[in-house]
């Protein structure tokens, strides 16, 4: 029974010491995240005094407004995490549809395709959604959506896929030539099935490695945006706190309670996700776990005197 | 040959949709961007009636009204772009966009472009000696390069400017060069350089360290790979010393794909260059690409856009020709 599970097994990162830290941080930030809105202070209370350093009643300061830093942080940090999962999501959607499709087919289809990537892939992502958000956050129409931090996630998605379409394509046109997909072909399997039942379930770890780089990408996105004054405003997010710290003169008036705390956040959640990132590439590309192990216990042979050669480029 | 034809094609392609989408945004929002844009800029001109020209270029730029057919659009939308005529900005009226962009572009080219080429080679020169000693205690710093890949860019340079430049007093807070020293604009003079290093420093520091990680990271990992192919084992065989081993067998090959990478790593630095630009108030390209956009003035913020693909088009297009120049498997096999 135990070998049932065992091609799944596969699939799943090696337990380390980098997945373990990176689980646990991204799991305490999501919890944060999830749980502590509900218990901190009301995030667009002004009602307190202004610019105060951290204290027992305000665990992390107030801002300029008497907004209360911890409640802001928690919020955002919610805020941020929403844009990231559906910015992240939507990415790698499209990078599915046009990766796997391209990489699948081949043909003409690739070729449009991969020109539609590779553009998208060359034009500079930041300067397209500054372009994008700026006129669709004044158009007419739209009413409060035009301001949402769900269009700005949807932005961030369609400017943000060609990356990740690259490297789907890249292992779907390998997989192609696989003699159990040339058996299923010959067994009549549709196109669309070979997909979805022979090839899918063997991109899940550089999927699953690609969502994650599309979340990221997103939080970062969402706090260059919101920084540059081009966010959400009807919720809050790390980014737009740092905006209003900046445009509230925090740097100037030395209030590091209010700037630091969203973008050390900001930069724990990346290192959290690229942690697990680095446990799923492993995967990927066994040599980066191999290799410098082989380097480690060859020169542990060394230096117990059973080594072979003596130093150099090996040891 | 055919590979730089192909390449050529593709970059006049893509050039040609950025235009296109430069050309359809506008026209595919609801409402009337070229309307709004007009306002702005009777407002700019303290109510006196806006040139005939002026407002031609508005509605060629950013969308006449239905009447017109959409290919005449196009057509009168590429004339104007030929003939280097971006419009008039209504953040600041009366100025041409394209003089506006002239006088930006020089300060982020020098200031971001040296941060690039510092921070690149720094990558490949430390991520190929992270490879080299894989297996050791260096493997565990390794992680910690994805922390400096995660600060965003503007947070870090904040932080940098709190710290050196509020507290300590060591360095400018703001600009590009001393405005009291030298009222009169930019000049040819030794005092000036001196003044531009010494404002160009954090910003420059901020775009380094938050880029070298990636390069690092993907030289590292690229390195490790090279060390374990059967030439390497041959090389080592041979008992060719271990820093040729290193220099010309291993960081050769394994700097390639890292070449390869330049142009999406590229995107990453112009984004976080136009962030860094805000903090510092760098009077660069990415200062007006904001200016423009807090302030609606679609006139600019098209021509902004228009010159940073350009740009970044143009670093790519050449990285790709030195690419294919070193790496003679992607001129054969494209």
């Amino acid at each position: 029974m135990a070998d049932r599970y065992a091609s799944i097994r596969y699939l799943l990162p090696k337990w380390s010491g980098k997945l373990g830290a990176g689980l646990v941080i991204v799991g305490l930030i999501t919890l944060f995240g999830v749980i502590a809105p509900y218990f901190t202070a009301d995030p667009r209370d002004s009602g307190n005094k202004g610019l105060r350093p951290p204290s027992a009643e305000h665990l992390l300061g107030t801002t300029k407004l008497g907004y209360d830093v911890f409640a802001q942080l928690a919020a955002g940090t919610r805020g941020s995490l929403y844009v990231g999962l559906v910015g992240g999501l939507s990415a790698m959607l499209l990078a599915i549809v046009f990766g796997i499709i391209a990489g699948y087919f081949g043909g003409w289809l690739d070729e449009v395709l991969m020109l539609a990537t590779n553009i998208m892939l060359v034009i500079p992502g930041l300067p397209l959604v500054m372009v994008i958000a700026a006129y669709v956050q004044n158009a007419e129409g739209l009413g409060d959506f035009a301001r949402s931090s769900t269009l700005v996630a949807l932005i961030l998605g369609i400017t943000g896929w060609a990356g990740s379409a690259v490297v789907l394509r890249a292992q779907a046109r390998s997989l192609r030539t696989r003699e159990y997909v040339a058996a299923a072909r010959v067994a009549g399997e549709s196109g669309l099935r070979v997909i979805f039942v022979e090839i899918l379930p063997n991109l899940v770890p550089l999927i699953a490695a690609q969502l994650i780089f599309g979340v990221m990408a997103a939080v970062l996105g969402e706090a260059g945006l919101s920084y540059l004054g081009l966010g959400p405003t009807n919720s809050i997010t790390l980014g737009t706190m740092l905006n209003d710290a900046q445009t509230g003169q925090a740097v100037g008036s030395r209030a590091w309670w209010w700037f630091v705390p969203p973008g050390l956040l900001i930069a724990m959640l990346g290192t959290g996700l690229s942690l697990i990132n680095f446990a799923i590439d492993e995967i990927v590309n066994p040599k980066l776990r191999l290799a410098p192990q082989a380097a480690r216990l060859q020169r542990k042979a060394t230096k117990e005197g059973k080594g072979v050669a003596g130093g150099g480029a090996f040891a | 040959m055919v590979f730089y034809l192909r390449r050529i094609a593709f970059y006049l392609v893509t050039l040609w949709a950025a235009i296109s989408l430069n050309f359809l945004l506008p026209r595919m929002m609801p409402g009337d961007p070229a309307a709004i844009m007009i306002g702005k800029l009777r407002r700019a001109s303290g109510g006196r009636e806006l040139s005939e020209e002026t407002v031609k270029a508005i509605y060629a730029l950013l969308g006449a009204d239905k009447s017109v057919p959409a290919w005449d659009q196009y057509l009168a939308y590429w004339g104007r772009l030929l003939a280097g005529d971006l419009g008039v900005s209504s953040t600041r009226y009366p100025y041409p966009v394209a003089t506006l962009i002239g006088n930006a572009l020089p300060w982020t080219l020098l200031m971001v472009g040296a941060a690039t080429v510092i921070s690149f080679v720094l990558g490949i020169v430390i991520g190929a000696w992270v490879g080299w000693k894989r297996g050791t205690w260096l493997d565990h710093l390794v992680p910690a390069t994805s922390l400096l890949q995660s600060i965003p860019y503007f947070w870090l340079a904040l932080v940098l400017v709190a710290a050196f430049s509020v507290q300590l007093r060591w360095l400018p807070i703001v600009g590009a060069y001393d405005v009291f020293a030298f009222p009169s604009g930019p000049e040819w003079s030794w005092d000036f350089v001196v003044s531009a290093l010494y404002h160009a420093f954090l910003p420059a520091l901020t775009i380094v360290i938050s880029s070298v990680g990636g390069w690092l990271l993907g030289m590292r990992n690229m390195m490790v790979s090279t060390m374990s192919e059967d030439y390497v084992l041959t090389a080592e065989a041979k008992g060719l010393r271990p820093s040729r081993i290193r220099d010309r067998y291993a960081a050769r090959n394994a700097a390639i794909p890292s070449l390869a990478g330049f142009s999406i790593a590229l995107g990453f630095v112009v984004a976080g260059s136009i962030v860094t630009e805000q903090v510092f108030s760098y009077p660069g390209i990415g200062k007006l690409m904001i200016q423009s956009v807090q302030g609606l003035d679609y006139a600019l913020m098209q021509g902004v856009f228009l010159v940073i693909t350009l740009t970044v088009l143009a670093a790519n297009f050449l990285m790709d020709l030195f690419y294919g120049l070193i790496d003679p498997r992607v001129r054969s096999h494209g």
